[in-house]
Parts: structure tokens; C-alpha cells; sequence
């Protein structure tokens, strides 16, 4: 370790002013009138509101949809494109078929789907899963597909040598090289994953955290909309967290 | 005639031109040898003169363009798979510790898990490394990363040993310790040894046979040496006896034009 980094407990001090800080700037500004709070709110009436949306619990059921939409979208895209990227990584000739109309997909903003999948999925969840899946695979699938072409290929003669069939050495070398690159891509993955469940539900929804966040826009209650920009941002951190030690546990093979 | 480990007759190997305008490179042309089952032979060669692609075709892993490469009298296709071959870079898989390293080999075979590494341990201890079995692979030093492959390799008991340049990353003290011990378990069991290395004393230290090779491309053998100092050998010690120094002497007579040729080859790509 460096002897000029800080010390754990110091940092975790000057972190916290530092949010402390902000949250101060923003209430002196707001309540002084600098800034007008009916654009930029202000933290005491964002926190109440959140206050009352748990309290009252109120929250849950949009925070659960929302969650759930997320989470879905989320394992899918990655399975998906775990799967996808492995199989079109070791098919030469497919790959060769089908990557110009992959790298043309991977182009097109995809948020510009969001109608069509309201369409064929209807205002449920379904819609927003599948935007969400739509974003989180091309992720994944890329990194994968040009990470299964990197694979040590003395590794690879090492383990055929060692008696390893095809399917044997997906197994042990494809995958597990592989979850190297499907991490790379999982802490992107995770604030798209949120993306496309919000961005569906202010398309079309009656239930979720876009959902109330469009309501309360609607109404000009700008401190609403701050709290569920707030609470959408800690669950995202949160899940970001989860991967960060998942992403320690799979690969701590590898030298930090 | 007693049926040898290994048996290339006339064997030619290119490589196909990255474009087309290029001529294939011809690797080795016309190679005949013949490897006895328990003998340990080194080839020896210039940079660039196909050593590793003979260890290559002997593996199966490339298939030569003409001629035959027989294991214990049968023809190869496909994978040697009575081979075992050490990489000279690293090849263990970096997300297995030691011990699921060289378990690897069993389990693909479908042995049950306990016996797997029942196994490994025992090698693991043979290889001066019982404790270090839970060790991920970058926690260890390379010469212990070298012995591990070994364990990996001789867990499965493979007739044939197929070394390219194995100890040729390690450092001098090392690489004579892991020579004296490779030494020890060959001769504790005596498989084929076929040897790659540029390195002309580490050659004659541990081998029967020292075979040279011609500059590439076109490479072939042009001269053979049995090596009849006696065994056991320290390989550190043995370099210091007479017999090696006139050995060593007799084979750099044959050696020295060919690494001029090639280096000047080299020089001018």
C-alpha cells in the first residue's frame, strides 16, 4: 500500500463531508433564494418526501416493480449475452455472417425501441425488461465475443493436451476466461439496466419509480422527482456494490 | 528391431502465407527420427530452425504436409494421447489453484473428485509443493509454477514426454535444480523424453542423445551424439567433467556454422 494514501478512517470522514457539504451548499442556496426551489427543490422537502414514501409505504410497490423490471432485464441481458458472445466467439463462419448486422444493432440507439416493445409487450413489465434486456446484452455479448478470441491459446493446447474434448473445454478455459470480460462489462451493465426500466416506464406505465417520478413532474413537484432520482441512485449503487464482491469472490484467482 | 516411441520418417511441415502472394514457409523438410521407448533426447538448433515444430507434430497438434509420424508403431492422427507436453510459456489455467490444476487431467478422464485429488496431493508432494496445493498460481514463484505443470503432466502417466524449452524463462539456479529433479523422476520411471532447448549444455547434461539441427527454413537434422556420460548426473556438476568438455566441443564443431547461418538470416529479415 502506498504510505501516502489516507487512511480508512480519514477518507470515510472526508467522504461524508463532502455529501454533507453539498447538502448544505444546496439548502443555503435554495433557502436564500439563489437558486429558485421550484427548479432545484430543496433537501429538506426531497428528503420528507422520501421520509413519506417509506413511512407510508407508499414506495414499495413502484420500488418493487422497478427492482424486479431492472434485476430481470439485468441476469437476461447477461445470460444472453454470455451465452451468445461464447457461441458466435467459437463460429467463425456465423460470426462472419451476422457481425455487420450486430455491430449495426449495437449502433442503433436503442431506446428508440421502446415504443415497438410497448407494442408487442403491452404497458406491464414485460416492455420495459425487454429494453432493458436490448441495452444490457450488447454489452456483455461484445466483450465476451472479442474476449473468446483472446483466450491464452497455450492454455488451450495445454488443456486439449490434457485430454479436454470441445465441450470440456468450454468448461474449463471459454467460461471461466470469459468471466473476466463479462465483469468488465457488468458495472455498465447494471446503470442500463435501470435505464431501461425507467425510460419504459415514462413511456407507458401506471406502476414503478419512472412512473412516480413522471407524476410528480407533471404536477411541477420538482422535490418529488429530485427523491425518486435519489432513491433510484442508491439502489443502483447498492446493486453496483453487489457485483463489485461478486466480482471479487468469481475472480480472485487474479492478482490485485 | 524392438519398436521405437516415437518414429518420424520423412516428414516435411509448412506453414500456410498469410497472403497470397507469398511462398509457404517450409519449416523442417525430410526429417527421419527415431525416438526409443525410456530414451531422453534433446534437439538442439538455431533460432528459427523448426525445433518446436517437430515437438508440435509429434503432439499432434500440427499435421505434417508429407511423410508419417508413428507413435509405438502406429501412425498419429489426431492429438497424441499418449503424450504429455510442457509448454515453455505459462500454460496452467490461472482461475485453478495448484491442486485443481493438476487434478485437471483426471477429472477430465471421470475419475470421482476424492480420488482426483487424493492424486494430486501425492504429486503435488513429489514435486516439493505438499503445502502449497491451495495456492493460486500467481502466488507462486515461477520454478514452482513450472513444477506444478509437471504434476500436471505426469499425474496422467503418459509414455511420451514432450518438453519445448521448459525451464527456459527461469533463472540459472533454478533451472538446474528443476533439471536435476526432472532427471530424478524420469529415471524413478522411465518414459521418452524429446527435449527442445537452444541451450547446448542443458542438452547434454540431461540427455542419451543430442540431435542438431540445420538452420531453417528447410530445417533437418545433421548430426546425432549419443551422450554416454554416466548416470546419475548432477547436471551443475557434469559440466565441469572432461568428457562433457569434449563432448560439448564435438557438437559446437557441428552447431557453430548452422547459428551463424541462421542468425545472419535473421538479421536480414
Amino acid at each position: 500500500m502506498n504510505a501516502s494514501e489516507p487512511h480508512g478512517f480519514l477518507l470515510n470522514l472526508g467522504r461524508a463531508a463532502m455529501l454533507v457539504g453539498v447538502l448544505l451548499a444546496w439548502h443555503v442556496l435554495t433557502a436564500t433564494g439563489i437558486l429558485p426551489p421550484f427548479f432545484f427543490g430543496t433537501p429538506i422537502k426531497v428528503f420528507y418526501q422520501i421520509w413519506v414514501w417509506f413511512s407510508t409505504g407508499t414506495i414499495w410497490r413502484h420500488l418493487g416493480i422497478t427492482l424486479l423490471e431492472t434485476l430481470l432485464a439485468f441476469f437476461g441481458g447477461t445470460l444472453l449475452g454470455l451465452i451468445l458472445g461464447l457461441w458466435l466467439g467459437l463460429q467463425p463462419t456465423a460470426s462472419a455472417l451476422l457481425s455487420p448486422y450486430l455491430k449495426a444493432f449495437n449502433s442503433m440507439p436503442r431506446l428508440i425501441l421502446a415504443p415497438i416493445f410497448a407494442v408487442w409487450f403491452g404497458l406491464g413489465i414485460w416492455s420495459k425488461v425487454a429494453l432493458g434486456i436490448s441495452i444490457v446484452f450488447f454489452l456483455v455479448f461484445f466483450n465476451v465475443f472479442h474476449g473468446v478470441r483472446e483466450v491464452n491459446p497455450v492454455v488451450l493446447a495445454n488443456t486439449r493436451m490434457i485430454g479436454a474434448n470441445q465441450r470440456q473445454l468450454l468448461r474449463m478455459v471459454y467460461l471461466p476466461s470469459a468471466m473476466t470480460w463479462v465483469f468488465a462489462s457488468l458495472h455498465n451493465a447494471v446503470g442500463m439496466a435501470f435505464v431501461g426500466a425507467v425510460i419504459g416506464e415514462y413511456l407507458g406505465s401506471v406502476k414503478g419509480i419512472g412512473y412516480l417520478i413522471l407524476e410528480a413532474e407533471g404536477i411541477f413537484d420538482i422535490d418529488a422527482v429530485l427523491a425518486g432520482v435519489i432513491v433510484l441512485t442508491i439502489c443502483a449503487y447498492v446493486l453496483d456494490l453487489i457485483v463489485t464482491a461478486a466480482e471479487r469472490h468469481l475472480l480472485r484467482w487474479q492478482a490485485h | 528391431m524392438i519398436t521405437p516411441a516415437v518414429s518420424l520418417r520423412d516428414v516435411t511441415c509448412a506453414f500456410q502465407p498469410r497472403t497470397r502472394r507469398d511462398t509457404p514457409y517450409t519449416a523442417v523438410r525430410d526429417v527421419s527420427l527415431a525416438i526409443a521407448d525410456g530414451e531422453f533426447v534433446s534437439i538442439v538448433g538455431p533460432t528459427g530452425c523448426g525445433k518446436s515444430t517437430i515437438l508440435n507434430m509429434i503432439a499432434g497438434l500440427l499435421t505434417p504436409a508429407s511423410g508419417t509420424v508413428s507413435v509405438f508403431g502406429t501412425p498419429l492422427s489426431g492429438l497424441n494421447r499418449q503424450a504429455g507436453y510442457m509448454f515453455q510459456a505459462d500454460a496452467l489455467m490461472p482461475w485453478r489453484n495448484a491442486i485443481q490444476n493438476v487434478m485437471a487431467g483426471l477429472e477430465i478422464r471421470g475419475i470421482p473428485a476424492a480420488e482426483c485429488r487424493r492424486q494430486a496431493q501425492d504429486w503435488l508432494q513429489r514435486v516439493g509443493l505438499r503445502t502449497r496445493g491451495e495456492a493460486w498460481l500467481h502466488q507462486l514463484s515461477g520454478g514452482m509454477r513450472k513444477r506444478v505443470a509437471l504434476a500436471q503432466i505426469l499425474i496422467l502417466e503418459p509414455r511420451i514426454l514432450l518438453m519445448d524449452e521448459p525451464f527456459g524463462a527461469l533463472d540459472v539456479q533454478t533451472r538446474q535444480l528443476m533439471e536435476n529433479e526432472l532427471l530424478a523422476l524420469w529415471s524413478a520411471n522411465r518414459k521418452s523424453v524429446v527435449f527442445i532447448t537452444h541451450d547446448l549444455e542443458e542438452a547434454i547434461s540431461m540427455s542419451d542423445r543430442v540431435v542438431v539441427m540445420s538452420a531453417g527454413p528447410a530445417a533437418r537434422p545433421i548430426g546425432e551424439f549419443v551422450i554416454d556420460l554416466p548416470r546419475p548426473r548432477d547436471v551443475a556438476e557434469v559440466r565441469l567433467t572432461p568428457a562433457f568438455l569434449k563432448i560439448h566441443a564435438a557438437i559446437w564443431d557441428t552447431m557453430r556454422d548452422e547459428v551463424l547461418k541462421g542468425y545472419h538470416q535473421h538479421e536480414r529479415v
